[in-house]
């Protein structure tokens, strides 16, 4: 009797969490006639009007393009700096270390959103507004934070024994870092990237106020393009989502593991 | 939300707080090896400073300046003092949004607390597939991008075609042939807060679950053995385990729900009539909506000023429980 219950129960709340995900796709392959339908249409013949109209307005390409590059720019820009700032951390004494270990902390939780109009001042002021390079740059800072943390982490993990064995072996310690420590952070740099590819790829509000210009736009601003004071295209912004989503879905699914596992062991003393 | 998994408190490596004061051990080092540190540093605190600092800097500047369209076109400054904080502060909007903010926060939270841990723990109840297919959905939920799952929400909950009127017409509710909503700041924020609790609960949910699989299944057997109830299982046991959790999970939602932007903006721009504004969407709106900077800073600072409480607390917690831990 308790196991129907709780698989009874489990059973709505498998639906009340994937109904949003279902009806996104769903919506984005019906035609019209069935989109505007006062009862909702659960069964239908399939159409992809919907994704031409979102892939058919003037610069997707562009829009597509500009989303790869500001955060694949800001992934890697934040990986690089971050590599030698968290090498430094988890490594080294040096005077001030305690200080950047909680500037870096309170940096990871800096509140973007509030920040937004100050951020759109400054870029105007230097003239850096409608840029790539700007928004990359701001992608970067908002992601080395969490990635110079996380990094950390990992260095710290490596034993210190084997980086001092390969030194006394003859390696310099640059080669150390890169021979023994580089190759076992691996799982560090996927997790790290993972997580910033996919905070910079979600991003609304910064392009919203800094990249208005449709040439310099992203993703999250086609995407909401549909919905204009003349009405909304449902079926051409669902298809759009639908897009705009499925990559992150497919990292998600990859990182999952490794996200549960994260928090928890922090916590939990196992 | 996405992930943010970010704010996970990792056990901190390097040196032992005990012996921190002491000089360390040095051993002879080239001179070049005392710079080493400050370079490899450099880049990152130049970034985060020419960035994020200039931001905060200038923020709590622009507060005290005149501010407006007319000083955004010319590119003069005009100082005056606390004028903006006075006429912020005087200003019932702001009184509004704060307790506005204040109650949808403290909403926000209360669900997704109580709603993750009863998942968190169903999870842990439930047979290896029923838990995946769970898992899988609530992941689903979890990794939708704010802006996509936003658009979808207001799509269930159209005026016209919207499923939400579907459902509560089959419920058998009148007055929702073609319920708006959007039609006010209270029902606007409601619907935020289902999408809101709908996004972060997997993440309360699933990370109790790991939390829970990581305690010896001894205890609980231990407790059943001397007659314990569930509730009593979960007040006396549960909780005082996964307490580090709950804290830092309650303080970190509470920092997220009361920072949210795009879900509040993207959902109904803080309409109707600016009746569904938190403080947030509130700068926002003063800022690029009126054109009055000024005034716009200085709602950011007083919500900066709030925020830093919260996460003084936080940080707090990660302290005491790494000294806890080491």
């Amino acid at each position: 009797m308790r196991k129907v219950m709780l698989n009874g129960t489990a059973l709505v709340l498998v639906v009340l969490f994937l109904f949003p995900v279902y009806w996104m796709f769903s919506t984005s392959f019906k035609s019209n006639t069935d989109v505007l339908s006062k009862d909702p249409v659960f069964f239908f013949t399939p159409s992809f009007d919907h994704y031409s109209t979102a892939t058919g307005v003037d610069l997707f390409w562009t829009y597509v393009g500009n989303s790869f590059i500001v955060t694949i720019g800001a992934v890697l820009l934040a990986l690089g700096v971050a590599l030698m700032a968290s090498y430094a951390i988890a490594r080294m004494r040096f005077r001030g270390r305690r200080g950047m270990v909680i500037a870096v902390m309170m940096a990871q939780m800096a509140p973007w959103e509030i920040l937004i109009i100050v951020v759109y001042l400054n870029a105007r002021d230097l003239e850096m507004l409608n840029s790539i390079g700007t928004l990359t740059l701001v992608y970067f800072v908002m992601a080395l934070p969490f990635t110079i943390w996380t990094l950390r982490g990992f260095i710290a993990a490596v034993p210190k024994e084997l980086e001092e064995s390969a030194m006394i072996d003859g390696c310099t310690r640059t080669q150390a870092f890169f021979r023994v420590i580089f190759p076992l952070l691996a799982p560090g740099l996927m997790a790290t990237s993972l997580f910033g590819f996919i905070s910079a790829w979600n991003e609304y509000a910064m392009v919203l106020v800094l990249n208005k210009a449709p040439d310099a736009a992203t993703l999250p601003l086609w995407l909401t393009q549909f919905q204009t004071n003349f009405g909304n295209d449902w079926g051409a912004t669902m298809a759009a989502s639908s897009m705009f989503t499925i990559p992150v879905l497919i990292l998600f699914i990859l990182l999952q593991r490794r996200v549960t596992g994260g928090l928890s062991a922090g916590a939990v003393k196992g | 939300m996405t992930v943010h998994i970010e704010d996970a408190p990792p056990r901190v490596p390097g040196p032992d707080p005990s012996t921190a004061g002491l000089p360390p051990p040095r051993p002879r080092r080239p001179r070049s090896a005392r710079w080493l540190p400050y370079l490899l540093l450099a880049p990152a605190v130049l970034a985060l400073a020419a960035v994020l600092g200039y931001a905060l800097v200038r923020n709590l500047v622009i507060s005290f300046q005149e501010f407006g369209r007319r000083q955004l076109i010319s590119r003069t400054t005009e100082w005056t003092g606390l004028d903006n904080y006075r006429a912020v502060l005087e200003n019932e909007r702001f009184w509004d949004a704060a307790v506005r903010t204040f109650v949808f926060m403290a909403a926000n939270v209360l669900v997704i607390m109580i709603l993750g841990t009863l998942i968190g723990l169903l999870l842990n109840a439930l047979g290896t597939k029923m838990r995946l297919l769970l898992s899988i959905s609530l992941v689903a939920a979890w990794a939708m991008p704010v802006i996509a799952s936003t658009t979808v929400f207001q799509w269930l909950f159209d005026q016209q075609f919207g499923v939400a009127n579907w459902v509560m017409r089959s419920l058998g509710f009148s007055g929702y042939e073609q319920h708006n909503w959007f039609g006010s700041g209270t029902s606007t924020l409601a619907i935020v807060t289902v999408l809101i609790v709908w996004a972060s609960v997997p993440f309360v949910a699933l990370n109790l679950y790991a939390g829970l699989t990581t305690v010896s299944g001894e205890i609980w057997e231990a407790a059943r053995m001397d007659g314990a109830s569930d509730w009593r299982v979960f007040w006396s046991i549960l909780v005082p385990i996964m307490r580090p959790f709950f804290l830092i999970t309650t303080f970190l939602e509470i920092i997220w729900v009361f920072k949210a932007f795009t879900q509040i903006y993207a959902m109904n721009e803080g309409g109707p009539d600016r009746q569904s504004e938190t403080l947030p969407v509130m700068a926002y709106m003063e800022g690029m909506g009126q054109n009055q900077y000024g005034a716009a800073a200085a709602i950011s600072v007083l919500t900066l000023i709030i925020l830093l409480v919260a996460m003084s607390f936080y940080f707090w917690l990660i302290f005491k429980q790494e000294k806890e831990e080491s």
